[in-house]
């Protein structure tokens, strides 16, 4: 860069648009170099597409007694069946669903809950704050998982969507107080002051003001709340306080327990669902600091 | 126009706000149309934060600020403060924190546009800005357009006046906006606040800088720690300094032709006539003013 576009006095006729360009260019150009980022990518998005696509070519339900009984994986059964004859790779792609489901909806009305949270403390500040402070704060202490055991366990509704909201309404003080934070030192900029002066909105100050700003640290925040909703879900499916009826990868591992497959040597029935809930949420954490090491120049590998 | 009345500003610090600190104590001053005032005051002396507090950014603790007969710190609702944006606005000190850094630097008019003017044509907006852009003595095609990085402090500063300009202003508030800029920049943005004050605007101009403060401004108001020290016409505050803390301050002021020794031993050679400065009780926050001689007050003597 020897000229220096736009300075003072420069060629007017330079055009300000490639400035723009280069600067989303720069951020393909290291998200292309980041072996961190690729690979955590390339393996959520090949576990997404399984589950999406998988169930399609399935023609019969994930808990149906279809085949013979505790038979290891074959051309026939890729993953093998249970002891019950149920087929494990039906099971696997339906689970696969539902634990994305879970992770989209819990960690996304925790992101929501705690994003909204999270700005209003740290842009109004004074007695809205100490008010929402003291809320996250008494939220963060809450056992969560204890809190979820009681509340499932005795709403006896146990749908995808009641566990999604529960562990959504749990899950978002941390990502509030990180938000508020943020959010606290960009509301004293002076453009702040300035929008404030032309007469916006708080609620348009903060969404196209102070969110550009901390776009990557609010997906950052989004993947992280994804990744701890899948957990938090297993957790839950795996004591038994799962979705009714329903198949997840945490409910498999459950009946696995349940009917002894471990001490009967049934490998195929335990691993696929704690593989595939140890690699969606691994990759996740992989891709995050990928995207940290794209967005923050000081952690590039040059 | 503008009316400040004893206008205080206490933040709580400390944990669970025990303490408390006065950044503004006892504040009246007045500002009228076609007048620049400057409010001059070293750091922590509360002109900032007096600046914010005529911008609505911040509430005062006590005491009322009047802008043509409507008191500011009441203005309840967002439709009231719209309002009084479009008469009273503010260029910051530091024109590189003033524009967000992701965006294109005419932004900060096109939010104007959509606030005050959302239904103006594209050509009548467009001209509009070029008047203001050449109002401000810059050159449209080197500023719209570009990124804030892109642009210098100068420009920055002055794009800033100019979105200001758009609106139809009776007060600026000027806080520090020349402390970033260098020497030769500065003159051009000095003698556009002269320009504005030839159309009948008030400008509250908030500085460090003694100068600056003599050079633009016709009357002058003297800060420490929260209180005036001293306040009148700038001629006579300068030529004329009565309280300890101006006299002090002036004699700060590095002079081309004189060393700080010969200016310490003239000042002791011929001690400035005492003035009865106003005492107040221990414990008393309010900071009375004595008039000296016509329009020049002198405040208490803080320690």
């Amino acid at each position: 860069m020897s000229n220096v576009a736009g300075a003072p006095g420069a060629d007017a006729a330079t055009p300000a648009e490639p400035v723009a360009e280069r600067g989303r260019s720069e951020i393909l150009h290291f998200a292309g170099r980041n072996p961190k980022l690729l690979i955590g990518a390339g393996v959520v998005l090949t576990l997404l597409l399984t589950g999406l696509i998988g169930p399609l070519f399935v023609d019969h339900g994930p808990n149906e007694y279809i085949g013979p009984k505790n038979q290891p994986p074959s051309g026939e059964y890729w993953l093998g069946t249970t002891s019950f004859g149920q087929d494990i790779w039906a099971q696997f792609v339906y689970g696969l669903r539902s634990t994305f489901m879970i992770g989209a909806l819990g960690g996304g009305i925790a992101f929501l809950l705690g994003t909204t949270i999270g700005f209003l403390a740290g842009y109004k500040g004074g007695i809205v704050d100490e008010i929402l402070n003291l809320i996250t704060n008494v939220v963060l202490v809450l056992p969560t998982l204890v809190v979820l055991i009681v509340a499932v366990s005795y709403l006896q509704v146990e749908g995808l969507l009641v566990q999604g909201l529960f562990i959504g309404l749990t899950s978002w003080p941390w990502a509030a107080r990180a938000v508020r934070s943020q959010a606290l030192t960009l509301a004293n900029r002076d453009y702040v002051d300035l929008a404030r002066l032309s007469g916006r909105r708080t609620w348009r100050i903060i969404t196209s003001e102070i969110a550009p700003n901390m776009s990557s640290y609010l997906m950052m925040s989004f993947i992280l709340l994804f990744g701890g909703a899948i957990l938090i879900a297993a957790g839950l499916d795996f004591i038994g306080l799962g979705p009714a009826g329903g198949v997840s990868l945490g409910l498999m591992l459950e009946s696995s327990m349940q009917w002894s497959a471990l001490q009967l040597g049934l490998w195929w029935w335990f691993i696929p669902p704690g593989a595939g809930i140890t690699a969606i949420v691994g990759s996740m954490y992989i891709l995050n600091v990928g995207l940290d090491e794209v967005f923050n120049p000081k952690l590039r590998e040059l | 126009m503008l009316e400040l009345s004893h206008v205080h500003k206490v933040y709580r610090v400390g944990a669970f706000g025990a303490g408390t600190m006065r950044a503004v104590r006892d504040v009246s001053l007045v500002v009228r149309p076609g007048e620049v005032v400057s409010l001059i005051g070293e750091s922590g002396s509360g002109k900032s934060t007096l600046g914010k507090m005529v911008l609505g950014l911040t509430k005062p603790t006590q005491g009322t600020i009047t802008f043509e007969g409507n008191d500011v710190t009441r203005l309840r609702g967002f439709g009231a403060k719209k309002e009084y944006y479009r008469h009273v606005q503010g260029v910051f000190q530091d024109p590189f924190s003033s524009f967000n850094p992701i965006f294109k630097a005419d932004r900060v008019f096109e939010m104007i546009r959509t606030s005050y003017f959302p239904a103006i044509s594209d050509a009548a907006w467009r001209a509009k800005v070029l008047d203001v852009v050449g109002t401000v003595r810059l050159d449209p095609d080197n500023v719209l357009n570009k990124y804030p990085h892109q642009l210098s402090g100068g420009q920055l500063q002055r794009l800033l006046i100019a979105r200001a300009l758009l609106l139809d202003i009776r007060l600026l508030v000027a806080d520090e906006i020349i402390s970033m800029l260098d020497a030769s920049t500065r003159i051009d943005v000095l003698n556009l606040l002269a320009d504005l004050k030839e159309r009948g605007l008030g400008i509250l101009f908030v500085t460090h800088d003694l100068s600056l403060g003599n050079y633009v401004s016709d009357r002058s108001v003297i800060l420490r720690k929260g209180a005036i020290a001293e306040m009148g016409p700038t001629r006579r505050v300068f030529e004329n300094p009565l309280h300890p803390y101006s006299r002090h301050l002036l004699s700060c002021v590095p002079q081309l032709h004189r060393t700080w020794a010969e200016v310490d031993a003239e000042l002791a050679a011929n001690p400035p006539e005492d003035v009865e400065l106003p005492t107040v009780a221990e414990g008393d926050d309010s900071a009375p003013l004595v008039e000296a001689e016509e329009g020049h007050f002198v405040g208490i003597d803080q320690r």
